[in-house]
């Protein structure tokens, strides 16, 4: 190819071309507002280099929401291109780019980060910490998460998008079936984003593990820190896997080795295994968060301590555990043979047990109950039988002999919605509207957010559960279109019409974060929900050192039990409290990284040899750095704490 | 800064303990990624196609030499650790020192062995099998790279700033990173070399 070919994009279509000169004028005019409105150093002092974990917490929520729609317009896409038999608005290549987006930043860029947005907000208030272990770390996670997710981004407009599935099975994306760029995107921006996950479960699990209040014994954690714990423990074992994997790609694409090619000895079955070995733990990286916030809200709403803790905390480390036993049940019909098919349809199918207890507990937390149906408490309760089709549609999918008949077609298409939907999505938003008031110290509007909960519940229904007939009828997933005679169009257009209600809820979503923004009331307590765990002992929104004095805790519900059993929380005086201070490092370090993966990604070899030493000049620059951070004088934290009515143990 | 006079010095502060733990929760991970390395080299393994075999191009007088230095290297860094304990900087930084050459002359006998390697036909593009040896002794040497730079940084902050609970900490560190960086290599020595030898 020459040169400037590679940068050119192979499919262009009218589409491309307007979302290029809409990505410039963006672009342009964001630049052009901020520096009108002179936000220039507000944004670098207080964002760009933040290292505040609530700020990276509201950070990667601004990017999950904006990959959330990214990746809904793809699904719109998908939804409209099969919508009737014989459709031409999309071309065959368009449509294996835009299923291949669709995943790629649904899984990676949107539900990664907005776990992390959570966890980063919620975890070290839950454990009454100041922020997380290493702060700085932290940052670059974000920031390098963000870069790798922008440069996944540009895909579709430099070089073209990978088309491969997100899957990416090799040989069909190595260098001989996948020509352009897109694949190279691939690797690399899923490389960077995946480094930067690797160092959050590192810093998660530190700080979990060494930064919880006096007195809060490991069985004493709130259940969503327990499960963050968890998760990041599976980040640490098999992120480590996908960087490998993705090397291994990497390699063969750009420096032509041939680890998973079809010639000179490669394996491509190798890449399904490895990528799996990654990718089925990562379900549960997905779920196990949203379990943990499950828990928090059903606990809330039903005004009763969770069911069945301990048999929680049991559930959550066996799954963690089964998940790195079962990756071969995505590929059963690839020829593994009956022994191993049928050891891996068995630890899948045991997963259901550890999952149904929790379902169960869940269930036993509501009964006699006073449940309150809030908008939260809408999503839980909404979240238990959708999960559980999921749930029987997954079973019935470990059968490896029944798989046979419906691998690959929409049955499945729809068993994966109807658990990562419900399982991670729903209980996002959940968490989002329980924590709203704390991030920013408003309410979201409980009567339009009721409406955004029916109109996604109904809307998603209607968009997945057709898929299981037509898959059961044999329509393969993946397939950009379908003759009349195959008789699946009245189902795909009723699925089309499902995910319209499905894109106008997630509007109304963002209409609801627009209107409260603007007129709900700032005067609500610390306390709005009434709820059981730290992070509502403290102020809303959160001051930057989060607790003025640190709690003390010596039950489950700490904070419960101190509003209702007048348990002391806070013991001792205000003492001056150290914080670290800001930043630029993991912004500049991460902006390298991005010119780093481009230039891999075009095989423009000077500037991925000048950038990688820029990369280790940084690391270089912070290891010299002299930094020790900051006290907060008593005096200033006892001016802040003044005008509110955080309860003291003095007058309470 | 609260500091606990009982411990040693690279234990005293919080976020000392904080940097320790989060770095064996690090080599976890590097466990991991070294796992997954041998995992497929063993897969590949006698995935030759036309190109050579394990046992026609490994040759043991460099390797030999590669092992000791660096089972030595490890050696001196666990003297230089030691040394810093009893608050001896110059000792200290003179075991660090010697660990870092040692790295350096491992560095050295594997770029030969890499060139033999291209020059006895068995690049990274020959077969499966020379593209993950290389990748996986690759990345073994490049960490080695990475722990050349860290450790001379080190040196050069001991020396300007003498043994502080921050510096102690960071020597600490590196020292479990470079004695992580050996065990690895006696999994490679043991399961890569010999076994392919044999």
């Amino acid at each position: 190819m020459n040169y400037f070919d590679r940068f050119a994009i192979p499919h262009p279509s009218p589409a491309i071309y307007a979302a290029m000169v809409a990505i410039g004028l963006t672009v342009i005019a964001i630049l052009l507002g901020l520096t009108y409105f002179k936000k220039w150093s507000y944004l670098w002092r207080e964002w760009l280099t933040t290292v505040d974990h609530k700020k990276i917490g509201i950070m990667y929520l601004i990017a999950a929401l904006l990959m959330l729609f990214r990746g809904g317009v793809d699904a719109l896409m998908m939804r409209a291109q099969t919508a009737v038999p014989d459709n031409t608005l999309l071309d065959a290549q368009h449509y294996n780019e835009v299923f291949t987006t669709h995943g790629v930043v649904m899984i990676i860029f949107m539900a990664m980060p907005f776990i992390y947005a959570l966890m980063n907000f919620v975890v070290p208030l839950q454990i009454g910490a100041r922020d997380v272990a290493f702060p700085r770390l932290n940052a670059l996670s974000f920031w390098l998460f963000f870069m790798g997710a922008m440069l996944f981004n540009i895909s579709f407009v430099v070089g073209g998008s990978p088309d491969a599935g997100w899957t990416s099975y090799f040989p069909l994306a190595g260098n001989d079936f996948s020509q352009s760029v897109g694949t190279n995107y691939y690797l690399l921006s899923i490389q960077i984003a995946g480094i930067g996950t690797l160092i959050s479960g590192i810093n998660f699990m530190t700080t979990i593990f060494k930064m919880r209040a006096p007195g809060m014994k490991l069985m004493k954690m709130p259940m969503f820190t327990w499960t963050a714990l968890i998760t990041n423990a599976i980040v640490v074992f098999a992120f480590p896997v996908l960087t490998v994997t993705l090397l291994l790609g990497t390699m063969d694409r750009l420096f032509g080795t041939h680890i998973f090619s079809m010639t000179n000895g490669g394996m491509d079955m190798l890449w399904a295994n490895l990528f799996w070995v990654w990718g089925h733990p990562e379900v549960y990286i997905l779920v196990l968060p949203a379990f943990g916030i499950y828990s928090e809200i059903v606990s809330t709403f039903s005004r009763r301590n969770l069911y069945g803790y301990k048999s929680m905390v049991a559930s959550i480390v066996i799954i963690s555990f089964l998940s790195f036993l079962v990756w071969t049940h995505h590929f059963f019909t690839m020829g593994q043979g009956p022994l191993t098919n049928s050891i891996f349809s068995i630890t899948t199918m045991a997963i259901a047990i550890p999952t149904g207890i929790k379902i169960f507990n869940w269930l036993l937390t509501m009964r006699k109950g006073k449940i309150e149906f809030t908008v939260p408490m809408l999503y839980t309760i909404g979240f238990i039988p959708i999960f559980t089709i999921g749930g029987v549609t997954g079973v019935m999918l470990g059968m490896a002999s029944a798989d046979y008949q419906y691998h690959n077609t929409m049955f499945l298409v729809a068993h994966f919605h109807y658990t990562i939907i419900p399982g991670v999505v729903f209980a996002m938003l959940a968490g989002l509207t329980y924590w709203w008031p704390k991030m920013f110290g408003f309410m979201l509007s409980e009567k339009i957010g009721k409406w955004a909960f029916w109109l996604i519940a109904v809307g998603f229904n209607v968009t997945f559960f057709p898929m299981f007939f037509t898959g059961l009828d044999g329509q393969a997933r993946r397939m950009y279109t379908y003759s009349e005679g195959t008789g699946y169009g009245a189902l795909n257009l009723l699925s089309f019409a499902g995910a319209i209600v499905l894109a106008i809820g997630f509007a109304v979503l963002v209409y609801n974060i627009y209107y409260s923004t603007r007129y709900a009331s700032r005067n609500i307590s610390s306390d709005p929900w009434n709820a059981r765990t730290l992070e509502w002992a403290t102020h809303s929104p959160v001051p930057a050192y989060n607790f003025a004095r640190t709690p003390h805790v010596n039950s489950i519900e700490a904070f419960w039990d101190h509003k209702k059993k007048k348990q002391p929380l806070f013991k001792g005086n205000i003492e001056k409290i150290h914080m670290p201070n800001n930043s630029g490092m993991p912004f500049i370090i991460s902006c390298i990284f991005f010119v780093w993966g481009f230039s891999f990604i075009f095989s423009m070899w000077i500037p991925a040899i000048l950038t990688t030493i820029a990369i280790f000049a940084c690391m270089a620059h912070r290891s010299f750095e002299k930094d020790d951070g900051y006290y907060i004088s008593v005096k200033e934290v006892e001016e802040t704490e003044k005008d509110s009515e955080v309860l003291t143990d003095e007058n309470r | 800064m609260k500091i606990d006079n009982s411990l040693p010095l690279e234990y005293k502060t919080e976020q000392n303990k904080l940097n320790i733990l989060g770095f064996w929760i690090f080599i976890g991970a590097e466990v991991m990624l070294f796992a997954t390395l041998f995992a497929t080299y063993f897969t590949l393994e006698h995935r030759t196609a036309d190109g050579p075999t394990g046992a026609e191009i490994f040759e043991i007088t460099p390797v030999l030499i590669e092992t000791i230095l660096l089972l030595t290297s490890s050696f001196i860094i666990g003297l230089g650790v030691h040394a810093m304990r009893l608050g001896r900087k110059n000792a200290m930084m003179t075991f660090f020192a010697i660990t870092l050459l040692l790295g350096l002359a491992f560095l050295g006998v594997e770029i030969y062995e890499f060139t033999h390697y291209v020059n006895v036909g068995a690049g990274l593009q020959v077969s499966a099998f020379t593209g993950i040896l290389l990748t996986t002794l690759g990345t073994h040497g490049a960490h080695v790279t990475l722990g050349l730079f860290w450790g001379l940084f080190i040196i050069l902050q001991v020396k300007k700033q003498g043994l502080t609970p921050k510096t102690a900490n960071k020597a600490f560190i590196f020292s479990l990173y470079w004695h992580f960086l050996d065990v690895v290599w006696i999994f490679i020595f043991s399961f890569i070399y010999l076994k392919g030898m044999m």
